[in-house]
Order: C-alpha cells, then structure tokens, then sequence
C-alpha cells in the first residue's frame, strides 16, 4: 500500500480539529497537512520569524519548533485569509527556553481562520507567552486553541496565554480553546480569554473630536490588535504586520 | 452663531427635552444651570449627534447650517467642539496620535493641508502649555490612568488643538479642585474668548462663572429654558436656589 493512501483528514472528533473547516481541508487533501516545517534553535541562541498568511484559497502552516537550553524562539503572525487558514505551531521547551507568540486572525466573509498551538515545557526554568486577538465581521470566525503541556520535572515553568476576540458584527465568532495539562507542582500558568464589541463610547468621542466613523474604528482595532505585536522589537517587522491585518479592515462594517 | 428653536428629544421612549429654544450669537458666554435631571446633558448630546439621542421636533442652526443632519464628525469639522462631562479612556491610542488624526481630518474636511508631525507637536505643546500640562501626559494613552482632573484638562488641551468656533462644555468643572478650576477656566477664557466664538458651558457651581465671567445665564428646567439673565441670575441661584429663583 503506498504512503498516501494511509493518509486521512482529521475530524471534528480531533480536538485540534474542533472548529477547522472540514469542506477546506477536503479541497487542500491530506497530503497538505502531512508537510511540517521543522526549526531548531540551539542552546542559547534565539530567533524571530514574522509571517503574512492567507490567500483566496485554504492555507495550512504547521511548524515543530526545538528549542535548546537558554534558547529562544518568537513567532508574530497575521492570519488575514480570505479561506480556511490555520498556522499550527508546536514547540518544545529545554531549561530555561523562551517561546513568544503573537497573532492576529482578521476578516469578514465567512472564512474561518485560526492559531492551534502545543507549547511543552518539557524541562525546568522555561518560560512561554502567548497573545492572540481576534476582529471579526460578516460570518468570519477567528480561533485560538492553545495547548500548554508542563511535564513533571518542569518546575518553575512560566507559561502565559491571553486571547481577546472584537466582533464587529452579529454573524461573526471567535472560539478560545485554552488547555492545561500540568504536571509539575511548582508552575505559574496564565490563561484569559474575553470577547467582546467595538466600544461605542470610544467611537464617539473619536467622532465628535473630527475623526471619521472607518477611521475611528481603525484607530480602535489598530490598538486592540497591536498587543499581540508588543514584544515584536523590530519597529519595521511590526509595522508589516499592522497595515496587513488593518488592510484587510477595508471594507469591513461600520 | 448657534439657534435652537422649539427643540424636543427623547432618550429611549422618554422625552427630555420638551421646546428648548435659545439662541447664542458670536462673542457670548453662555451658562445654562439647572436642577439635576433638567436635561442639560442631554441637551449637549444632541448637539454633538450622540448616538441613542432622538430628536422628536425643531431645529437646530449651526452658522447656518443644519446641525442635526450632521454626523457628530462632519460637526467638529463644523467648528463645533463637545467637551465631555466623563472623558472617555482609549486604552492602545496615544493622545497625540488621536488628536494629529483628529486635527487632520478636520482640516481635510475644510479642504486644508494637513499639518505635519513637527508642526502638529509644536501645536500640542503650546496648548498643552496653557493649560500647565506636561507634553509627556499628551504622549501617553487617551485618558487612561488619568485623574479626573487631568481628564478635564486634557479636554481643554484637545479643545486648544482642534480650536472650534463654538464649544459644549458639559459639567467641565465637575472633579476640579480649586487650582485646576482657575487653571481650566483661564484656559476656556484664553482659547475661546474672542468676537467669532461663542460658549455653552454648563455648569452647576458658580465657581467656574467667577473665571470665565459669562454675557448671559439661563436655567435649563424640565426640558426647557425658564429663564435667562445676565450674571447676576447666577448669583442669585448660588444664593436661594433653584425653587426660590424659579418660583
């Protein structure tokens, strides 16, 4: 029998796979999601990617990042797809490592576009941070499933994740998945998860001080999503990723 | 500068304003008190266009304009400035990204250039010098973390910057100690006293009167004007009160 025929799509029954969008994932075929990037980041070094995602058609991303003793490894993402879009990032932590983590998923239409991640603090002293915001409108949906794994002799991990969905209509969701499973004793683990609406107040006083109805929410959503982007340093990097999230606010409701 | 006439509008199913009508031409001071519940804010919401606040019957000019078919942005552009009783906190927005957005989209729409970041700062510190506010305030987050003080200065400070021909202040003295209120009143005296603007300032206290020195006072009473006056009216409101001044 060869390979690809032993290859299946997940279902709704996987809990990674609880809010993916089936009917996408049929189109991109199995043989899309069995393509992992791989990274390693040796003890004590670090390393930064920031990624632009999502098209007209189903985009998958999965990456398997390593992380060395004292290593550390950020990842800033914009999910703005205009279809199923997923970035799946699994990591592993030794002594001491750090994994940063900011997303943003975008959009209207009725794309789903998510984060899954699997952070395992397999070893002591390492520390994870994670932030993902959520805008949404028309029937698009926005998820976050965020998985953190702390093994038993991983003592004095300090492990956050925070997510906030903004909908900007009735129609569109966001889902938090946060999941904890913990082993060890002495850990500090961090999880919030809030969504909610565009401030009106705020809207109007932007109003009644000149600012124009789709640039006041541009304003507003610029500010709401620039906490994912915070521990980017790289003014450059950070301002890539903003005008491509704000981009695809084009267009979106009032 | 400003006409109401005959104005009715209802918060909700509810009337709260029941044939208002006054009129405010260019130069004047304008004070409107009133009892608790007398509609005075609301009266400021509906000539900033609040959304929730639904104008039932009469009119409301502008220099000559339809104020009420205005968006509350095309308003300020107007020249129309709403000082607000509770400032609003705009957590992730800096006040000098707000109010260079604020000032240039103002400018846009009155088919002005827009001014430039160095031209804009220069601006910012020179108002925020007026009202003796340190420029690192206007660095930092739209009202967040600031008193309620410093809100209403802040306010001033934004009014010095977008300099409107006409300005609603809602209750601006409310949460002033004695110092910011000379300060904030010397402020509204110092941006807007001069023959082409004019001042709505409504206020419960005769304090802030005694800084900014108003031409005329009225009393905002179950959704109309009951009487107006010169300054004197105040004096004899802190004096008596409202029933013994209205009966």
């Amino acid at each position: 029998m060869g390979e690809a025929a032993t290859l299946t799509l997940p279902t709704r029954r996987d809990e990674a796979w609880r809010y993916a969008d089936m009917d996408a994932l049929a189109r991109l075929g199995a043989g899309a999601l069995d393509q992992w990037q791989t990274v390693d980041v040796p003890a004590g070094e670090s390393l930064m990617r920031c990624m632009i995602v999502g098209s007209d058609a189903p985009e998958v991303h999965r990456i398997r990042v390593t992380l060395g003793e004292g290593a550390s490894a950020a990842f800033f993402v914009t999910n703005a797809g205009g279809d199923y879009t997923r970035v799946e990032v699994e990591v592993r932590l030794a002594r001491g490592a750090h994994f940063e983590f900011g997303g943003v998923t975008i959009g209207g239409g009725d794309a789903t576009r998510e984060f899954v991640t699997q952070v395992t603090h397999a070893e002591p002293e390492a520390t994870s941070n994670q932030t993902v915001r959520s805008v949404h409108w028309n029937s698009g949906i926005g998820n976050f499933l965020g998985e953190i794994k702390v093994a038993r002799d991983a003592q004095k991990t300090d492990a956050a994740q925070d997510f906030k969905g903004l909908l900007l209509e009735a129609g569109a969701s966001a889902n938090a998945v946060p999941q904890l499973e913990i082993f060890a004793d002495d850990v500090k683990c961090a999880h919030g998860a809030t969504v909610g609406e565009l401030d009106e107040g705020a809207r109007f006083y932007m109003m009644a001080r000149g600012v124009d109805p789709a640039s006041a929410q541009r304003l507003l959503v610029q500010a709401f999503i620039g906490d994912a982007f915070v521990a980017l340093e790289d003014e450059g990097e950070r301002e890539r990723l903003l005008e491509a999230a704000l981009a695809a606010l084009e267009g979106a409701k009032l | 500068m400003l006409e109401i006439t005959n104005l009715h509008a209802n918060v909700g199913d509810k009337p709260i304003l029941k044939g208002l009508t006054l009129s405010i031409p260019a130069g004047e001071v304008h004070a409107i008190m009133g009892p608790n519940g007398a509609g005075k804010s609301t009266l400021a919401h509906v000539l900033g266009g609040k959304p929730g606040y639904e104008v039932t019957e009469g009119s409301v000019t502008f220099r000559g304009q339809d104020l009420l078919a205005l968006e509350p942005h095309e308003r300020a552009a107007a020249g129309l400035f709403l000082g607000f009783q509770y400032p609003v906190e705009i957590p992730g927005v800096s006040n000098v990204q707000f109010l260079r957005e604020a000032l240039n989209a103002q400018r846009k729409a009155r088919g002005e250039e827009p001014l430039s970041g160095g031209e804009f700062l220069k601006l910012a510190k020179d108002k925020a010098g007026l009202l003796k506010m340190d420029m690192e305030m206007l660095k930092r987050q739209v009202n967040v973390g600031f008193s309620g003080g410093e809100k209403k200065r802040a306010e001033m400070v934004q009014m010095g910057i977008l300099d409107p021909a006409f300005a609603v202040l809602d209750e601006t003295d409310s949460g002033l100690d004695i110092d910011a209120l000379r300060i904030v009143g010397n402020g509204i005296n110092a941006i807007m006293r001069s023959p082409d603007k004019a001042v709505l300032l409504i206020t419960h206290y005769q304090r802030l009167l005694d800084v900014v020195a108003p031409d005329k006072v009225s009393i905002l009473a179950g959704g109309r004007i009951v009487e107006t006056g010169g300054p004197e009216l105040a004096l004899r409101l802190e004096a008596e009160g409202y029933d013994a001044v209205m009966a």
